[in-house]
């Protein structure tokens, strides 16, 4: 897909899951804003998998540490064509594999997350076992910043780096807060490229909504051999609409009529899916 | 993985989900409580088959502490849905438990001591050996011992006890926790016959509370009584001195059947 499409299917992608969570009354607005262009130029330009492909033991894998924000993963899947997006009309609704955390009963998702500093140690897994197997498919996870504190990672991180697991990606979705305020203040991760170095991974940081950087950087994992590679992705929480923009309460606020209409216009609605 | 519990289960998970099989080994107490999340999410709600094999459970660790025991881990997971969960009573039952595992495609959990297990409480090897199916390792009439790890031998050494005083006991090694027997469970509580359940963990939420709660909503009313470590401080010692306060032993077990006859 040409970057200029790339850009436009973002902007599609965010009226998607705003539609979706409008539509269901819940869902984590905010962070799935500042995470879709990463999935984007994932499920667009980087990772080896399909709806076809999926049950290969060779495809490429994506595990989501950051589950809350699985409105901006179903959006992604629908249009790579794992699911009808009609079924996302049911989100959340009772008896719906569509539930507000990544769940395998929907085609498409690897592991159900949802609980914070699960996803990193899950893709050493997998990626260690793409090792042992010597299978060359690549690993890769998103993490949200504010679930950097959590332990698990940090254990996840050394023994990635102790494995040489140059077939793993993580990449933090940095948009700076989370649900009880700004990350730094809640438990400052800075320097956070710093740390991981201290871990032994390749590092880089790029903004997290540059199409171009995203797919350039993806692209050139592993950064080092032998090293697993981080990117670090600077966003904005909300990005996109102007007033949930870096405003916490849209960690899991749901636009009322008026306000989707105002976010949808920003986002260019009529252009071509409108929700 | 080093001692970093959370991740090992977590690496287990990813590892077992492109088609490996997986022991992730740690001693009980730490395998079953720090890393509970993980058993829970990425093991057993994702259904990764992972076999947790936890050692040193219950009280092996004696005289270290209650930091190193584990007497809650069955009543945790008893709780989490898709892991089944086994202790072995003999060296038998743990190979084909480590077999069965191995081969079962789904999550489970295999609650090892530390000490030297019996080769096999009957003497014999196994002829069969399924998760959810308990062994009888001695018939009787007059009742009935439900034990499980390596409490069933001192269990079957007070039901020979009782024998030379004219009372026959059944003795069952219920490996499997989860899912239970409900079947031998129904056999053995059908003519109201006095039941004792003995385990190396608390009282609260092990195996004798998984058979009473059967019992109950089945009706059966019979003198029954959990035999397990009490809800207190554990006292401190070598697991024998333990089991020993406790009357997890053959003299005790038998004077507790006894005060079921009363």
């Amino acid at each position: 897909m040409h970057p200029d499409q790339l850009i436009e299917r973002s902007a599609h992608y965010r009226r998607h899951l705003l539609s979706i969570i409008h539509h269901a009354g819940a869902g984590h607005t905010g962070g799935s804003l500042s995470c879709i262009d990463i999935l984007n130029v994932l499920y667009n330009r980087i990772l080896d998998v399909s709806p076809e492909t999926f049950s290969s033991v060779s495809r490429d894998r994506y595990i989501q540490s950051k589950g809350h924000c699985v409105e901006a993963l179903y959006v992604v899947l629908a249009d790579r064509g794992f699911f009808p997006a009609e079924d996302l009309d049911t989100l959340c609704r009772f008896g719906s594999h569509y539930i507000g955390h990544p769940t395998r009963k929907v085609h498409g998702v690897e592991q159900n997350t949802g609980a914070l500093g699960h996803g990193l140690p899950m893709a050493v897994g997998t990626a260690l076992a793409g090792k042992l197997d010597r299978r060359d498919y690549r690993v890769f996870t998103l993490l949200g910043d504010g679930e950097l504190p959590e332990g698990s990672n940090w254990e996840a991180a050394l023994t990635a780096s102790h494995y040489h697991l140059d077939n793993l990606c993580a990449i933090v979705d940095l948009n700076g807060l989370q649900i009880t305020g700004p990350t730094r203040e809640v438990c400052d991760t800075q320097p956070l490229a710093d740390k991981f170095r201290s871990f032994g991974w390749a590092v880089r940081e790029i903004d997290g909504h540059d199409i171009h950087a995203l797919t350039e950087t993806l692209e050139a994992i592993p950064f080092e051999p032998g090293k697993p590679s981080v990117v670090i992705a600077h966003t904005v929480k909300g990005k996109g609409v102007s007033f949930m923009e870096n405003n916490i309460k849209w960690h899991h606020g749901v636009p009322d009529a008026q306000q989707y209409a105002r976010a949808m216009e920003e986002l260019g609605a009529g252009n071509t899916f409108a929700g | 993985m080093g001692i970093a519990e959370q991740n090992l289960v977590g690496v287990a998970a990813g590892l077992a989900s492109c088609g490996r099989k997986v022991f992730a080994v740690s001693p009980a107490c730490f395998l079953t409580a720090r890393s509970l999340e993980q058993i829970k999410n990425d093991v057993a709600y994702s259904d990764n088959p992972v076999t947790l094999v936890g050692i040193s459970a219950g009280v092996s660790y004696g005289p270290l502490g209650s930091t190193h025991h584990s007497l809650h881990d069955l009543a945790a997971l008893r709780a989490i849905h898709n892991l089944t969960i086994v202790v072995p009573g003999d060296n038998v039952e743990t190979a084909a438990a480590v077999d069965a595992a191995a081969g079962c495609g789904h999550p489970v959990y295999l609650r090892f001591g530390k000490k030297p297990m019996p080769g096999s409480l009957t003497g014999a090897p196994l002829s069969e050996f399924t998760f959810g199916k308990g062994r009888i390792i001695r018939a009787g009439s007059d009742g009935s011992i439900i034990a499980n790890g390596e409490t069933v031998l001192p269990a079957l050494q007070a039901a020979e006890a009782l024998a030379e005083q004219g009372i026959s006991l059944t003795v069952v090694s219920m490996h499997t926790v989860k899912p239970l027997d409900t079947e031998l469970i129904d056999r053995l509580s059908a003519d109201g016959r006095p039941m004792l359940t003995v385990e190396e963990h608390s009282v609260h939420g092990g195996l004798g509370e998984a058979i009473a709660g059967w019992l109950m909503q089945h009706r059966r009313h019979l003198p029954f009584k959990i035999m397990g470590l009490p809800d207190e401080y554990t006292v401190t010692g070598s697991q024998l001195e333990i089991f020993g306060h406790y009357g997890i032993s053959s003299e005790g077990i038998a004077e507790a059947f006894l005060s079921l006859l009363v």
